[in-house]
């Protein structure tokens, strides 16, 4: 009787293990991201805040999902030239990221942590093998990562085309900020 | 649930089967077979970490069917983005068929000066001048559906139109204000079908407080067909026809035919325009146009648009 007792304890704690136990993926799907370039007219600035961004914490893996047609502009006419005539969105809807962390972390040791992870960077389809830098901050909350890097333009074959009155900056910094929380199963 | 924990702890619900009766086991096997069959996706799932990097509720809403807020001389379904103010100057110049001696109609042109400004999203106003009859039109529009793709489908883009347009030229007699007026009213159903093609359907009402023609019915039902086809990612070659339904004005009056080359420059629109309507407001095109294609009666012309934005900072939706 105690046996059967103990197993059937056994087998509900397996079967509710994935509602408590932890998760090796953390994940955002609200993450933020904007760039800003210097240019004569008008800076060139715009925000995003639908990121989809994952961490596996086991294989210490990072992915990042962006969707160009969600960067906001204050004008509007440069967000459409954004979309149709620089990052093509139509035939390139998604920036990603997939990386490996090259730090090891003890995700449930909380701090402040520099981070670096090498992968493909693909922006306007076009892949490019980068190492990025960032910071990662574990706390009760969870897990932050903030980033900065750069993008020039002509990695990733954006053109820039000679009829242009705002001219625009060969390179362009790219911050972002994740919040990351266990993923519900 | 991952089906590896359960796979890799086998001997201890085997040994203990052993122990006593063969209940535990096929309970166990009939468990673990559930939950396999119930969740065969997640532990290969995980192989890739961007293709999970995906969300199944993500909207992708078709931005741009056409790139400025009008096809030609009518309203498309676009409007001006929040705070963000387009000032237009259109020119339509005489008729090609006047010949060298007035330069193919150069010599002479009417003009419509005009600003246009959102106030949301999806709701515009906007304010014009014409030279022509030296007429002001102010006007509205709204956005009611924006096609989109993904968790949510929505097959087609509308938007409701509506016009005021008065007449300031001085007549003998002179007429009143309320002879002087006509109102607009559209309905425009577009659909980007491609990054190349997009086509527009304009039902129309056009209502007109005194006819130039007593014999003019003073409601007058039209509808306007329009599209763009992109020929690169900066240009595009746009057509409308303006299809009066027929017994309502006079026979010789025509529809209004045009094609123009649009040409985007970063910050400007520019609109390079054949079409046999010397008048920009609704009234004028659809329902006073006297020009024919057939006889040359054909006016070279342009639209340039200029965008400011107000917004001080940048809003994301939420």
């Amino acid at each position: 009787m105690k046996n059967r007792l103990m197993l059937i304890f056994k087998i509900l704690l397996i079967a509710v293990s994935p509602v408590f136990g932890q998760s090796n993926i953390m994940a955002t799907n609200e993450g933020n991201i904007s760039f800003f370039s210097n240019a004569p007219l008008e800076d060139i600035e715009a925000k995003n805040n639908k990121v989809i961004s994952l961490i596996d914490t086991r294989k210490n893996e990072i992915a990042v999902r962006v969707p160009i047609k969600q960067f906001q502009f204050r004008n509007k006419l440069m967000q459409e030239h954004f979309n149709e005539n620089y990052m093509e969105s139509e035939k390139y809807p998604h920036a990603t990221f997939k990386g490996k962390i090259n730090e090891v972390i003890d995700y449930k040791k909380h701090g402040f942590y520099d981070v670096t992870s090498t992968g493909i960077l693909n922006i306007h389809g076009v892949n490019q093998k980068r190492t990025l830098k960032g910071k990662l901050i574990i706390n009760g909350a969870g897990i932050r990562l903030d980033t900065h890097f750069n993008v020039l333009l002509k990695d990733h074959k954006i053109k820039i085309p000679r009829l242009v009155f705002n001219k625009i900056a060969e390179e362009i910094a790219v911050a972002t900020s994740f919040t990351y929380s266990p993923q519900a199963k | 649930m991952n089906p590896s924990v359960i796979a890799n702890h086998p001997q201890k619900p085997l040994s203990l089967a052993s122990h006593g009766s063969s209940w535990y086991y096929s309970f166990r096997a009939k468990f673990i077979l559930l939950i396999l069959f119930a969740f065969p996706a997640s532990s290969s799932a995980q192989d890739d970490l961007l293709k999970m990097a995906t969300d199944s509720n993500e909207v992708t809403i078709s931005n741009l069917t056409f790139k400025a807020t009008r096809i030609i001389n009518g309203h498309s379904v676009e409007t001006a983005a929040k705070q963000n103010l387009d000032f237009i100057i259109s020119h339509r110049f005489e008729r090609l068929n006047q010949g060298f001696k007035e330069f193919f109609g150069l010599d002479a042109a009417t003009n419509r000066v005009g600003l246009e400004y959102g106030l949301t999203d999806n709701l515009m106003i906007g304010i014009g001048r014409s030279s022509f009859e030296k007429n002001y039109d102010f006007f509205g529009k709204f956005r009611m559906l924006r096609q989109s793709a993904g968790a949510k489908s929505v097959p087609l883009s509308v938007s409701a139109f509506g016009g005021y347009a008065l007449r300031t030229r001085q007549t003998t007699p002179q007429l009143s204000g309320v002879d002087r007026s006509s109102y607009t009213a559209q309905v425009l159903i577009a659909r980007k079908f491609n990054e190349a093609l997009s086509l527009q359907l304009s039902p129309t009402l056009i209502y007109r407080n005194l006819p130039d023609l007593t014999t003019d019915a003073k409601a007058i039902f039209a509808t306007g067909i329009g599209g763009r086809v992109k020929i690169t990612k900066r240009t595009s070659l746009n057509g409308e026809y303006n299809y009066v339904l027929p017994n309502q004005i006079d026979e010789s009056y025509t529809n209004n035919l045009s094609f123009s080359y649009d040409i985007e420059t970063g910050g400007h629109v520019f609109q390079l325009l054949f079409t046999n309507s010397f008048g920009m407001v609704e009234r004028q095109f659809i329902t006073e146009t006297d020009g024919s294609w057939g006889n040359g009666d054909i006016h070279f012309g342009f639209n340039i648009s200029r965008t400011f934005s107000f917004a001080k900072k940048i809003t994301t939706e939420k």
